[in-house]
């Protein structure tokens, strides 16, 4: 449950960067998607049409804060996704490096005390840091959004082992694998490591087909899914046939 | 009589078209129109390049555009364009290479000397041209006055072909704005003598020379309908994109910034529509230069039949 919805597909979905809108909108249905986020920061107030665009896709909306390099940026931000789209949704973004796009956590932990007791509930992009996620938790946030990688760089899950310490930790939050996912194979992982959803963008615009990535995504997601539920097998050092040797039939010519 | 309603690069070429096939057109413009986004444009024709995102028709018919313009204005220079990326980038021009056709691997330095030691490699589109958008808009315009057509600001008297852009959201809703903006220098140290496009993850940009070393530098997307100047942001990002490109772009003289607001239909692909007894030639999108050529011919084919059908 994230914030009290329930969501069958866990694949969200940013809508920058595509060829056009309505490739944008083909992609999402091919994905299969239920949520998709938008950006406001630099389109503003006048992006109206764009944003009846997005509207119109039927998914719910999750606008996001990117591009905020500031508490104060952010806020106002936020501030003005409630009101253009009538949603306390809020996918928190506080930059902290125009080059790197690292979240900066500590302006991340003030924002999101700020919004959280504003109202708003409060989608952190935060790093798998295991303290950085409990201040986010006390400031109010209800779901925890931990980077795969830098936002478009499609590495997928840089730290392993990191993440897999983070879903142990907080076994109960909502976590959502958020950037740096570039192939299908590695949403696929996420899910299969016990991640709540997967949160990506660059993947499936910049693919020289958006549509059909955006498809690929959707049954990478949720084969990962299933998967997880059904209970992976663990790993062995050595090999375990999985037919009996004993008994074979004697085949002597 | 054919009413032409517009003065940007759709309405030119949808008048010139229409006037070459002995048709009466006047030219509407209404006091109080918009500036047409088409005078911010990079007046580049590359088809090919921006077949990256554009789909394969504008790639196709796109081809007729350098001609259409060498013979309706002049002054088209065929030299290519020229594609790097930084080192770090690398992948994005491997990329733009499967993403595209009409190009080979080269090395920038044999191309544009300026450019030794900063790019290894480059991608070269060498059926591509440019031309100064400005003076072939205004090459088209006084050609229509020459051959008889007024230009007016009264009331439309005949057939209604609506080449306003974006004020035709009146009539058009899918219509919208995706804001773009765009820098001209003045880099005498510079010597470019093609197009150059930067790819870059965030921050792309091209560079058109238009000689006597001026070089328009854009531009930027924005799915916004924000009218107003150029933002600092934009005017960071597109001379830092410069930079990369040549350093002496630091030293260069800014002398004109623009922001324009592209009118584009939802598949960003520009079209003729029909609506309500009025003919729409709409939505060029950043295909303003590389299009309404070819969907100004192809209107004026549909309007002469039809008036020889009614004959």
């Amino acid at each position: 449950m994230f914030y009290g919805t329930s969501l069958s597909s866990r694949l969200m979905l940013g809508t920058a960067q595509y060829p056009s809108p309505a490739i944008l909108r083909q992609a999402i249905t091919a994905s299969g998607a239920e949520v998709i986020t938008v950006s406001l920061r630099r389109e503003g107030r006048d992006g109206a049409a764009f944003r009846d665009i997005l509207a119109g896709s039927g998914c719910r909306l999750l606008p996001n804060t990117a591009g905020c390099h500031s508490v104060r940026e952010a806020v106002t931000t936020a501030e003005m996704a409630r009101e253009l789209f009538g949603t306390s949704w809020i996918k928190l973004e506080v930059i902290g490096h125009a080059d790197t796009l690292q979240p900066d956590p500590f302006a991340l932990v003030e924002a999101a005390r700020i919004l959280s007791a504003d109202g708003f509930e409060v989608f952190p992009y935060t790093t798998e840091d295991l303290i950085v996620g409990e201040k986010l938790l006390e400031a109010g946030c209800r779901v925890l959004m931990p980077w795969g990688a830098p936002i478009g760089s499609g590495q997928g899950l840089r730290n392993i082992g990191g993440l897999r310490s983070m879903r142990a930790h907080f076994p109960d939050i909502p976590l959502v694998i958020d950037a740096g996912i570039g192939a299908p194979s590695q949403a696929m992982l996420a899910m299969e490591m016990g991640f709540d959803a997967v949160l990506l963008n660059t993947a499936v615009a910049k693919a020289a087909d958006p549509v059909a990535m955006a498809a690929a995504f959707g049954q990478a997601v949720a084969a990962g899914q299933v998967a997880f539920n059904a209970g992976l097998m663990p790993s062995r050092d050595m090999a375990a046939a999985s037919t009996p040797i004993f008994g074979l039939a004697e085949l002597v010519p | 009589m054919i009413s032409v309603l517009g003065e940007g690069v759709a309405a030119l070429c949808a008048a010139t078209a229409l006037s070459a096939r002995g048709l009466a057109v006047e030219l509407v413009v209404p006091q109080g129109s918009p500036p047409p986004a088409s005078r911010l444009a990079g007046g580049m024709l590359a088809p090919f390049c921006e077949g990256e995102l554009a789909p394969d028709i504008v790639v196709e018919r796109g081809q007729a555009a350098a001609d259409w313009w060498q013979q309706q204005a002049g002054g088209v220079e065929r030299r290519g364009t020229l594609v790097v990326a930084a080192p770090r980038d690398r992948g994005e021009l491997e990329r733009f290479a499967r993403a595209t056709r009409g190009h080979r691997w080269v090395e920038p330095e044999g191309l544009e000397a300026e450019l030794a030691g900063r790019f290894a490699r480059g991608l070269f589109f060498e059926s591509e041209a440019h031309m100064d958008p400005c003076a072939a808009l205004a090459r088209l315009r006084s050609r229509l006055i020459e051959n008889g057509v007024a230009i007016h600001d009264g009331a439309p008297s005949g057939q209604i072909v609506d080449c306003r852009g974006l004020a035709a959201r009146d009539r058009l809703p899918d219509l919208r704005a995706v804001r773009g903006e765009m820098l001209e220098v003045l880099a005498p140290d510079v010597m470019l003598t093609r197009p150059v496009r930067l790819l870059h993850p965030r921050f792309p940009c091209y560079i058109v020379p238009r000689g006597a070393g001026r070089y328009m530098i854009g531009a930027t997307m924005v799915e916004s309908a924000r009218p107003g100047g150029v933002t600092a942001r934009a005017v960071m990002e597109l001379l830092s994109a410069a930079y990369t490109v040549h350093p002496a772009f630091a030293e260069a003289e800014v002398i004109l910034t623009g922001a324009g607001l592209r009118p584009a239909f939802p598949d960003n692909i520009p079209a003729i529509r029909r609506e309500a007894g009025r003919l729409h030639l709409n939505g060029m999108y950043r295909h303003g230069f590389l299009m309404a050529p070819v969907l100004a011919e192809e209107l004026a084919g549909m309007l002469t039949r039809e008036l020889v059908d009614a004959h």
